[in-house]
């Protein structure tokens, strides 16, 4: 292509700008307030003044404005600039995560821009995890808010250290500085309650652009920056450069025999070719050869640099695992204590088993205590059985092994988690790790000499456990006998687990709440698998409702030894029997959490055995099982 | 050391990513649309896995009416690197004669883009698929998570979309679904230009401007890029100085007039723009949620 001076000056004109923005860095904040303080608008003007909107976005704005605008006609809604999608639109409220973005010569910003009512804590919080700076909104009128001091809490649960309380409408109070000192005092000592010590705040006015990117000559009064003035020199990398170095393994880089490289973006502090390393959570001790990257080499690295890791020794690494500096080791536990956010409408229960997701490691992992609840609005604490969709609450945690991770203050990649439900897949949770619980630590598993084959060898049979899981009055108990008393002729070894029976005494603690029926079945579970262990064949005949539950339990156990029997009978059948009166009451109302009726049943997806129990005879069912039995080569 | 730049910080997160569905996915695939968009999601492929080649072919939705440029410019940038090209047409929509001219653009997007690529993950069993939209191209956009749940029927619900928190991808899914990733959902167009000028990234010639033969239609210039572009009575193709801000099929792709013939043109040119790069897609010029409506249905 031919060189014109048109070129030419371009180029030049280009490459300095571009040299002038080498330096130019990255911000991720969130902006967190409701509709009422005008944090719409407030994005709004910083967009548009900062003049990233293009000629159309205006034109199809103006058009927008006729439609849903709220300040009147001619009159441009900076808010509808950001609003997303269409329901929420009609409804004039944000309901998700917004990311936005704009530039400046000195820093691209990435905005989380979430809603602010309590029940999108969820929401705020998704915003929060990735922001490194929060834009807290509040109305001059109305000064430091519930829901400020909510916001508040939640960004600072979240790890962010950079606060700016944007103290908007200073146009509704004539500017007044006594105002805006007033509520920045209130502000500064609940933000010291809480930890935070870097809190700005700024009088603002979004509505006419006062102290949003130019200084306000109608508040001479205030000398401190403007919010765009803040966001552009806030430091936020300093301290994730300053930890220890961290680099969680992704994936495994194998492009021939010659080459093995573990990739994966450095979550914490920096290192250099030749420093020693350990591998977590084994702990195997190695020194770093290469910094592989497509541009070539590198003698270091530091946090937020995405490389690949050439070990100078061969030994075992994959993904999910920690590589660290070997002199500051992060922990390594299967227990700790945590900060949740609950985000699913199912509820949270102890003991039930979800996926736990750190970093890179996916292990399985149950809440063994909720230790209180935190009020978001009044940081009270409170007593919780369970967590419902934006609880906050502090709980341990149980792994099924160990898994490196640092405290969430210290570094908030390898000290995060999400919970994932391991039925649905669904995110149902967020955690930031407190500390390790080290009550583990010393129990360990004793080797007998004498071992499930042996004992079951001894019987001259094949352990396992038959699970009748239907409807109260499916008849679940009387097929489970009917069947253990043909084994018992035929000379087998049996034990049958009745829901009723077993509830008058190892669980005669527990109720029909949903937490409870978890613990219920996580009793019966782990004896059932004790009986296995001794040799028996173990019938149990439980409603054990959800899927869950009946899931961990097959999981206790082996492969094969677990044989889900679907007594399915239609709750109209069962009701029509109503053999203990049960379903009358509960109609009645007077049994709440009735399965079937006040509490779910969830059915089997996949049980070994379904029988039909609706107008078969028991000693037909009965024989169903022993073939299955027999087919499983268990008789 | 210095702290990384907007850029570094940009790719960085897309390497992330992009090991992430590596890891976690059995059979992904990387959607490649030829467009300046897809050429840097590959260049971070590329630097993703370095010194592997990237774990999953690329796959091309060929409605049949992309440009001939595009098309050459696809073939010779899959043979240079070695990778693994798939490309996919819909044959019923090509024996039903579907296209922009006969059918509107709805109709000829719908089968030949949003069927077709349906058509396609279902063929290969793909359980994840990288496309390379921008949260700032569309406001609809601005909420989609970087890994985007698809039910077994493709369907985006906005509604019931997983909670995306740090940089921990949820990616597990039952058999039929899939995921749909965007790894640059945070770059915006100025980034994508300043990422292929310093990156020295090849891009289809027809974002460059040349003299190309085009017609003006309802006020947007179409360029007459093969012979089957019906002409109206008296409508003749005139040769204009003209580039395009973004590519898709020719009758659908409005081109602006422009001197811009090299990289730092166009910067300057987008540095000074008066009209956003979506301008000239002729697909999202119905209401404003119709890029939702679309989305819902399937298409990227």
């Amino acid at each position: 292509m031919t060189q014109t001076p048109e070129h030419a000056s371009a180029t030049a004109e280009v490459e300095a700008y571009l040299r002038a923005q080498e330096d130019k860095t990255l911000l991720r904040f969130i902006t967190c307030g409701s509709v009422d303080d005008g944090k719409s608008t407030l994005l709004g003007r910083l967009l548009y003044d900062c003049q990233l909107l293009f000629e159309d976005q205006l034109a199809s704005l103006e058009n927008d404005s006729a439609r849903f605008g709220t300040t009147g006609s001619g009159n441009l809604d900076l808010a509808l600039l950001v609003d997303g999608l269409a329901a929420e639109r009609e409804q004039g409220i944000t309901i998700d995560v917004a990311y936005r973005f704009f530039t400046t010569d000195r820093r691209k910003f990435i905005v989380a821009d979430t809603p602010g009512h309590e029940q999108y804590t969820r929401n705020m919080v998704t915003g929060a995890s990735t922001a490194e700076a929060a834009v807290l909104l509040a109305d001059a009128r109305k000064g430091v808010l519930t829901q400020t001091r909510r916001h508040s809490y939640i960004v600072s649960l979240l790890g962010i250290r950079h606060l700016v309380l944007a103290i908007n409408k200073m146009d509704l109070v004539d500017w007044d500085r006594e105002t805006f000192e007033r509520i920045s005092a209130d502000y500064r000592a609940f933000a010291t309650e809480l930890g935070v010590e870097a809190v700005t705040c700024i009088p603002v006015s979004a509505l006419t652009g006062d102290n949003v990117t130019t200084a306000s000559e109608r508040m001479p009064w205030y000398t401190g920056p403007t919010l765009l003035d803040y966001l552009e020199g806030v430091d936020v990398e300093r301290d994730l450069r300053a930890g220890p170095f961290r680099m969680p393994v992704q994936w495994v880089n194998r492009p021939n025999l010659d080459f093995r490289g573990f990739s994966g973006t450095i979550a914490g502090g920096r290192v250099r070719v030749g420093e020693p390393l350990v591998v977590l959570p084994a702990g195997k001790r190695s020194t770093l050869a290469r910094i592989v990257t497509m541009d070539g080499d590198r003698e270091q690295a530091g946090a937020g640099e995405a490389v690949t890791l050439v070990l100078d020794d061969e030994i075992d690494v994959s993904r999910g695992d920690l590589i660290a500096g070997a002199e500051s080791r992060p922990e390594v536990a299967d227990q700790f204590a945590a900060h949740l956010v609950w985000m699913d409408e199912q509820p949270l229960l102890p003991g039930r088993p979800y996926l736990l997701r750190t970093a890179t490691a996916t292990v399985n992992a149950q809440v063994t205590e909720i230790k209180h609840k935190v009020n978001v609005n009044t940081l009270e604490q409170t007593a919780a059985k369970h967590l419902e969709l934006n609880d906050v609450a502090v709980c341990n945690l149980a792994l099924d092994r160990a898994v490196p991770f640092d405290p969430y203050v210290d570094n908030r990649e390898t000290g995060a988690f999400i919970l994932v439900d391991r039925i649905t897949n669904a995110t149902v949770g967020c955690g930031m790790v407190d500390f390790a619980l080290r009550r583990a630590a010393n129990i360990h598993h004793h080797a007998m000499e004498i071992d499930k084959a042996a004992r079951a060898a001894a019987k001259g049979q094949k352990p396992c456990v038959l699970w009748f899981t239907g409807l109260s009055g499916a008849g679940k108990s009387t097929v489970a006998d009917l069947v253990e008393q043909r084994l018992h002729a035929m000379g087998r070894h049996t034990m049958t687990l009745d829901g009723d029976n077993v509830r008058h005494g190892l669980n005669r603690d527990l109720g029909f709440t949903a937490e409870d029926r978890v613990e219920n079945i996580r009793r019966v579970a782990e004896v059932a698998r004790l009986m296995v262990e001794a040799g028996l064949i173990v019938c149990v005949s439980f409603i054990s409702p959800f899927r869950s539950e009946r899931r961990l339990a097959r999981e206790r156990l082996a492969d094969g030894e677990f044989l889900e029997v679907f007594v399915d009978a239609t709750l109209e059948t069962c009701e029509a029997r109503d053999p203990k009166g049960l379903y009358k009451k509960a109609r009645a109302g007077e049994i709440p959490n009735f399965t079937g009726i006040g509490s779910p049943y969830e059915p089997p997806e996949a049980p070994e055995l379904r029988l039909d129990a609706n107008g078969s005879d028991p000693e037909t069912l009965a024989e169903q099982v022993v073939e299955l039995l027999a087919a499983r080569g268990v008789i | 050391m210095s702290y990384q730049t907007h850029l570094q910080r940009l790719e960085a997160e897309s390497i992330h990513i992009m090991r992430e569905v590596a890891a976690q996915f059995r059979n992904p695939v990387m959607l490649y649309s030829i467009g300046k968009d897809s050429s840097v999601m590959l260049h971070l492929a590329l630097k993703a896995f370095y010194p592997s080649k990237p774990p999953f072919p690329l796959l091309h939705v060929d409605t049949t009416w992309k440009f001939r440029e595009m098309v050459a410019f696809r073939d010779r940038r899959a043979a240079e690197l070695g990778l693994d090209l798939l490309v996919h047409i819909n044959q019923e929509g090509v024996a039903q004669g579907i296209g922009p001219f006969t059918h509107g653009s709805a109709v000829h997007t719908d089968v030949m883009k949003t069927q077709s690529l349906k058509q396609a993950l279902d063929l290969y069993g793909f359980d994840a698929a990288f496309g390379g939209a921008r949260r700032d191209e569309e406001k609809s956009r601005a909420k989609e998570r970087v890994f985007s749940f698809r039910t077994r029927s493709h369907r985006w619900d906005p509604k019931n979309q997983r909670p995306e928190l740090w940089n921990l991808y949820n990616g597990r899914i039952n058999k039929g679904e899939s995921i749909r990733v965007f790894p640059l959902s945070n770059w915006t167009e100025l980034d994508i230009w300043q990422y292929i000028y310093q990156e020295q990234i090849p891009v289809v010639p027809l974002y460059f401007a040349a003299p190309r033969p085009v017609v003006e239609r309802d006020g947007t210039l179409i360029m007459v890029d093969d012979e089957r572009m019906p002409l109206a009575p008296g409508e003749t193709p005139e040769a204009r100085m003209v580039r395009f801000r973004t590519l898709g099929c020719y009758p659908l792709t409005g081109a602006v007039e422009s001197r811009a013939q090299t990289l730092p043109e166009i910067i300057r040119e987008m540095l000074l723009a008066r009209t956003s790069e979506r301008q000239g897609r002729v697909i999202d010029q119905d209401a404003g949620a119709s890029m939702e409506a679309k989305k819902q249905e399937g298409y990227f």
